[in-house]
């Protein structure tokens, strides 16, 4: 298997003028297994974008280094993959070419062709293989997208609150769908959200992070088995126990009059 | 009522021709060898006709036809009105407003002699646009993705970008070997300043996601800069080129007129000089159409390569 990634005292600063640095990632310390589901939850400012930018290569550490199987991570590869909340898609391709770009970008597109065809019946969109980006919805463009970092085949998959723009339906569909592409290509994913349900239907362990200073806060591991109810009472159990450690349980105080 | 207005075009050129052949020249106008307007209205009458007919069993004739009857009608009646009161009542000076046959006699006797003219200043757009184009991707690409490009080129185009080109005429007419290669060399000048700056603000507005997005695919830097910065630079760059198209007209049109010894331009200039305004007109028609159709052309390039945005842009 491969895919392993590990952060080792990772620290990342933003300079500002006129003010002290901000500290996006005070001193992280992670290793994700291969093939492992990981979510990164917390609110805004908490660095968990920032850390996923980091293991992708966009930005580099200030402190500390990342790895994937025990190479370090200098610059971004098609290694590991990356999906936005906005799709990204390319909007001069059609969705047949723009899931040929990575394939073409390496020069080995002639040699893998029907992969393309492949990844694009694997999201369903094979009857939109001449579309362009602008006449599909939110939900099929996320999943061309999804199609597109897949096809180069890659160790890692960084998901940035990929369904963070679709709504309820679209989204609960969506997240079958990754967890079926997930157990079918055994990649290991790591995704940034804000939604406690979808990170704990999804994952093996859920990450936790606060702000000021950014750190990790706990890490969680699901031991539930798969397919999920999202209404199964140690799914609810878990549920609070991550809201409380992110401070939004409410106050226990009590009610003023029972029924 | 709608019956009617898809006939009024039909109608205005049949009143034009009565008023061609049943009212008296009282203007003091050279008579043509054949009575040209005469003809175009003939011409004119039975293409509409067809036209109109057809409209009723085809529903493409039918909608072209509705979408600009009343400005046909319009413009067939402003022809006769421009006959009536030139060769008709010769309201207007004779010499510097000659009679519509008079001008249509010109294209067709003269059509050899305007064909050449028109090829020549055809070899010359095109040769100064060529090259201004070209040049105008390949500065504007640098400047867009260069640091150091950007830091010696930038004030250079700040500079030299806003002087017109048709200012350099007295410098550059002397400094070129022949007229030819300084009347190109200024339209391609007058068409690289736009495309540069269209171009490279067009790369500089280019979401850094995308490369983002293309730098996690696997794409180099080169890979980025032509499969990524140029095609979602493109809608910028064809607003560069269209206003390129229209700074090229007017270089070429004064290069014509001030310094080199043929071509439409040329051809007006001359004509100017002997009073002969019939030949003026001829020639002013003549680059209005060809102007028009070049603009046409380069609207159909635009929406074939930006097919991919189709109605999200207008011009």
């Amino acid at each position: 298997m491969v895919g392993e990634i590990k952060i080792a005292g990772v620290v990342k600063r933003f300079p500002q003028q006129d003010a002290p640095d901000v500290i996006a990632l005070s001193g992280i310390n992670l290793t994700i297994k291969a093939g492992e589901f990981v979510s990164l939850i917390g609110p805004s400012g908490c660095g968990k974008s920032t850390l996923l930018r980091l293991i992708a290569g966009l930005n580099g550490a200030d402190e500390g280094k990342l790895y994937v199987d025990d190479e370090e991570i200098r610059e971004p590869s098609y290694e590991r993959g990356l999906v936005f909340q906005n799709p990204m898609l390319f909007p001069w391709l059609n969705i047949h070419d723009n899931v040929a770009f990575g394939l073409k970008a390496r020069g080995i597109y002639k040699q893998k062709k029907t992969e393309v065809d492949k990844f694009i019946e694997l999201v369903g969109l094979a009857t939109f293989q001449k579309s362009y980006p602008h006449q599909l919805s939110g939900g099929m463009a996320q999943r061309a997208s999804l199609a597109r970092a897949l096809v180069n085949h890659p160790k890692v998959l960084l998901l940035d609150e990929p369904l963070g723009a679709l709504d309820a339906f679209t989204r609960m569909n969506m997240q079958d769908e990754l967890i079926r592409i997930w157990q079918e290509r055994q990649t290991t994913m790591i995704m940034v959200t804000h939604d406690v349900d979808e990170a704990i239907y999804l994952s093996d362990r859920v990450i936790v992070m606060t702000p000021r200073p950014a750190k990790i806060e706990s890490c969680i591991e699901v031991k539930l088995s798969r397919p999920r109810a999202r209404s199964n009472p140690e799914f609810l159990a878990m549920r609070s126990k991550i809201l409380k450690i992110l401070n939004f349980a409410g106050n226990e105080k009590e009610p003023t009059y029972y029924l | 009522m709608r019956k009617l207005i898809i006939w009024l075009p039909v109608l205005s050129i049949i009143l034009a021709i009565v008023v061609e052949v049943m009212m008296g020249n009282g203007g003091k106008h050279a008579t043509t060898k054949q009575p040209y307007f005469l003809y175009l209205l003939a011409g004119l009458f039975i293409i509409f006709t067809t036209i109109t007919i057809t409209s009723y069993f085809n529903a493409k004739a039918k909608l072209w036809l509705k979408e600009r009857d009343l400005f046909l009608a319009a413009t067939f009646l402003f022809l006769n009105v421009l006959n009536i009161i030139t060769k008709k009542l010769g309201l207007l000076p004779v010499i510097y407003f000659p009679s519509l046959d008079k001008i249509i006699s010109v294209i067709v006797e003269d059509r050899t002699f305007l064909a050449i003219c028109l090829a020549s200043s055809g070899k010359l757009l095109f040769t100064g646009y060529f090259f201004g184009a070209i040049a105008g991707f390949a500065t504007g690409i640098a400047v867009g993705f260069s640091n150091a490009a950007s830091y010696w080129i930038n004030p250079l185009i700040r500079v030299l970008g806003p002087i017109p080109a048709t200012a350099w005429i007295p410098i550059v007419l002397i400094s070129f070997p022949t007229s030819f290669s300084a009347s190109a060399f200024l339209i391609a000048l007058a068409v690289w300043f736009p495309t540069t700056v269209m171009t490279s603000s067009g790369i500089l507005n280019v979401q850094n996601a995308y490369f983002e997005v293309s730098s996690t695919l696997g794409a180099k830097k080169y890979y980025q800069i032509f499969k990524v910065g140029v095609p979602a630079s493109m809608p910028h760059m064809f607003i560069g080129l269209f206003n390129g198209t229209c700074a090229s007209f007017i270089t070429l049109m004064t290069a014509e007129m001030l310094g080199v010894k043929n071509g439409i331009g040329w051809y007006i200039n001359w004509q100017k000089e002997m009073m002969a305004y019939a030949n003026v007109y001829a020639g002013l028609i003549i680059i209005a159409v060809t102007f028009s159709i070049l603009i046409t052309l380069l609207f159909k390039v635009r929406d074939h390569v930006l097919v991919w945005q189709k109605g999200v842009i207008k011009w």
